[in-house]
């Protein structure tokens, strides 16, 4: 890395450092790994707001969360991770938030990651910042199944945008104001993910992955299983299918 | 065999049924989800209309001497299958309602103690 390389990152870290921004952690009954996850995501940049969005957990999620610094939204049922995330999204477009990452609260994005997700929004070269297990280097070994899973929709959601996605399942992920106000109005309802890229890159919201690794889970169970899969498959690729057919207006700057 | 003419007319009702669910979807007045059950009946019904021979094995397997009957009595099926899971859903909507209503009172008597409190209170 040369000087003039050290010394771009340093305008970019300070570009950061004074722009409200916000992390938003959906979390359903996560007490085992939600309070760490906000502890790191302090650790790495105390001046990120940090919302934890518990949606209907059962369990101390809430309490762990504030115990831990964080802000906390209960939603009164379970919405889905697609309403509690565009809870975040709409609680950061009210309060005038100009960059909000979202951070699964279940410890399996790693908060020191956000350094890569945030360089491409801090140089305005990009809307949104996706992070990829696939890119780079290979350490995460997903089951076969779920491999195969997220290929067809890699493939799918890159004819789609005219992009290559390597990981359209990641919520792991940072946006700009564009991109807040924008999912903050409209969010795919369940199993969110890969809609929402198509949805930010039909909206001419400009697209980067950057590679991340990510860990297994800290605690709690993933909520996958083969009947839910097999309905996500063909629930997200109908969604995707007729997002073809739809217009999507260009955004104004709001 | 079912007479060619109801086989197309059964085929060209499935499709219409596929275009307008298709259309539903696309303006965003109807979710993915519950789209879904709609769709797998137009399917299924489209399918069974265009291949005429899986429709006359099927009614011999259940004794019915007139094909087109069974295609009326699968579609009856699919539609009592798609009422059942609106019933389900309709449920679910009605204690989500119940849920917000509670939630909703309860943070309005909280919000007016608060406001009460700080209306009492001389130095704000």
């Amino acid at each position: 890395m040369s000087a003039v390389a050290d010394s771009l990152q340093e305008v970019h870290a300070e570009r950061i450092a004074t722009t409200p921004r916000l992390a938003i952690l959906p979390a359903l009954n996560e007490e085992g790994s939600v309070g760490q996850v906000v502890a790191e995501i302090r650790a790495f940049d105390p001046g990120f707001e940090i919302l934890v969005i518990d949606d209907g957990s059962t369990d101390a999620t809430a309490d762990e969360a504030r115990r831990a610094g964080s802000r906390v939204v209960r939603l009164p049922y379970n919405v889905g991770i697609g309403g509690a995330v565009q809870t975040g999204y709409q609680y950061a477009r009210d309060h005038g938030f100009q960059i909000a990452v979202q951070i699964d609260g279940d410890g399996q994005h790693d908060p020191r990651e956000l350094k890569q997700l945030l360089e491409p929004i801090a140089r305005g070269t990009a809307d949104m910042v996706v992070g990829s297990r696939f890119l780079g280097e290979q350490l995460y070994r997903a089951p076969f199944a779920r491999r195969l899973g997220i290929r067809v929709l890699s493939a799918v959601v890159s004819l789609i945008i005219r992009q290559r996605m390597t990981d359209p399942t990641s919520g792991f992920r940072a946006v700009n104001r564009k991109g807040i106000v924008l999912f903050a109005d409209s969010y795919p309802h369940d199993y969110p993910e890969a809609e929402a890229n198509v949805l930010a890159a039909r909206h001419r919201l400009t697209l980067v992955e950057v590679p991340v690794a990510m860990r297994t889970r800290a605690a709690g169970r993933s909520s996958i299983t083969v009947v839910r899969s097999l309905y996500y498959m063909i629930k997200v690729s109908l969604a995707l299918f007729v997002s073809v057919f739809r217009r999507y207006p260009a955004l104004e700057d709001r | 065999m079912t007479p060619l003419r109801i086989s197309i007319v059964a085929a060209v009702a499935a499709v219409i049924v596929l275009v307008v669910v298709f259309e539903l979807i696309r303006s965003r007045r109807l979710q993915e989800r519950y789209a879904l059950l709609w769709l797998l009946t137009g399917l299924v019904i489209f399918v069974l209309a265009v291949w005429r021979g899986l429709l006359g094995w099927m009614a011999g397997l259940v004794g019915i001497a007139y094909p087109p009957s069974a295609l009326f009595v699968l579609a009856s099926i699919f539609i009592l299958i798609v009422l059942l899971h609106y019933s389900t859903v309709i449920s679910e909507l009605s204690e989500r309602n119940l849920a917000l209503a509670q939630r909703l009172a309860l943070l309005e008597q909280e919000l007016k103690e608060i406001g009460e409190a700080r209306r009492g209170d001389p130095r704000s």
